[in-house]
């Protein structure tokens, strides 16, 4: 009788997109609340743990992701806001990158090359098949480049777009481990290595550690969307 | 407050028609990212509300990712046959991109800063 009831409601309320929008933001503080209190570990990544969450609630109450983006579309819509206002730190940090122009151009097309020969090299050994290799390879560029790319090149765009939130997710949780281990503390460094790698995601994760860091990453975010736009067709052709 | 956020809109705007366009591989709010960015340098400044607004979407970045990253769920079966190989590609190009573009930062941004402190004798 009650638990009817209970379905009903959820039925009711999952039908608007209130309550999508009112869990993400729930789940979402409550993981950045776990992340504080058990003192940052890497593995308690907010966006990690959140996805997790709304993955397991959606799933034991049988609701489709149409429905859950139906209410969180308005989260996922200030994404090109949130871009777009990544010109202020640039521009407040511009002195510094205007500085280290030369190593910034160099270390992208290094990075971007390690990106997608990496996971293009891995993919192949590991036994990949076509489609998947190629909705691989742009996995370090900002969703909607990654996107463009591989479905350019016969990938899947919305295997992408797992591929690209994962590659986030790692980059912003495990690279600020790896580069404490690599002894590499310069803000700009570890910025840029970190957007040029995961994005906006990694964005997120080196804004948190400074603004200087924030404006390098995503700058690097930007150049390496469109590096891998213009190099991955041409590296897919020696490939393929 | 809302002029601020109207005219990050504006930026978006104008950087989606301009993709749209040109057929530019970048997406519109790369775009328009560096829309606002000319602004700015015009003005020479950020003007205090938009500054606001910026800093306010920017400290809750992390948040805005949480509805693509649920999508994952739609997946589910082709990630399950293929979980090792993508999750060790995925995991060691990551990490290795991360490892190159710092050092390679870090090496370059050296010769620059101080060049003469730079250690003798390491032939390239």
């Amino acid at each position: 009788m009650l638990p009817e009831t209970i379905s009903d409601i959820w039925v009711y309320l999952a039908a608007s997109p209130l309550l999508a929008l009112t869990l993400t933001l729930v789940v979402y503080q409550a993981a950045v609340w776990l992340y504080v209190r058990a003192k940052r570990p890497a593995l308690l990544n907010p966006v990690l743990v959140a996805v997790a969450a709304l993955v397991a609630i959606l799933v034991a109450t049988g609701t489709s992701y149409r429905t859950y983006f139906e209410g969180a579309q308005f989260i996922h819509f200030l994404l090109g806001p949130a871009t777009v206002a990544l010109a202020i730190p640039l521009y407040r940090q511009f002195e510094k990158v205007r500085k280290s122009a030369i190593a910034v151009v160099a270390s992208l097309l290094l990075g971007s090359l390690t990106a997608m020969g990496t996971a293009l090299g891995l993919g192949y050994v590991l036994g990949l098949d076509h489609v998947s290799l190629v909705s691989l390879a742009p996995k370090s560029v900002t969703a909607p480049v990654a996107m463009g790319i591989a479905e350019k090149l016969g990938g899947l765009p919305s295997l992408t777009a797992v591929f690209v939130i994962v590659t986030g997710i790692l980059g912003g949780s495990l690279g600020p481990l790896l580069l404490d281990r690599l002894k590499i503390g310069d803000p700009t460094a570890r910025g840029f290595a970190l957007g040029t790698a995961s994005h906006g995601i990694g964005t997120a994760r080196a804004l948190q550690e400074s603004e200087a860091a924030g404006a390098f990453s995503g700058l690097a975010m930007g150049l390496n969307a469109l590096a891998t736009a213009i190099l991955l067709p041409l590296l897919w052709a020696l490939f393929a | 407050m809302l002029q601020a956020l109207t005219a990050i809109l504006l930026c978006q705007l104008a950087g989606e028609t301009i993709s749209a366009a040109s057929g530019l591989p970048l997406p519109g709010p790369v775009i328009g990212m560096v829309i606002l960015f000319a602004v700015l340098a015009i003005r020479k400044g950020v003007p205090k509300d938009i500054g606001a607004v910026g800093d306010t979407l920017l400290s809750n970045l992390s948040l805005l990712f949480v509805p693509a990253g649920v999508g994952i769920m739609q997946h589910a079966a082709r990630l399950e046959d293929e979980a090792l190989p993508v999750i060790v590609a995925l995991v060691v190009s990551t990490l290795v991109t991360i490892a190159v573009t710092a050092l390679a930062m870090k090496l370059m941004g050296k010769g620059r800063q101080d060049g003469p402190e730079a250690p003798a004798g390491r032939g390239q």
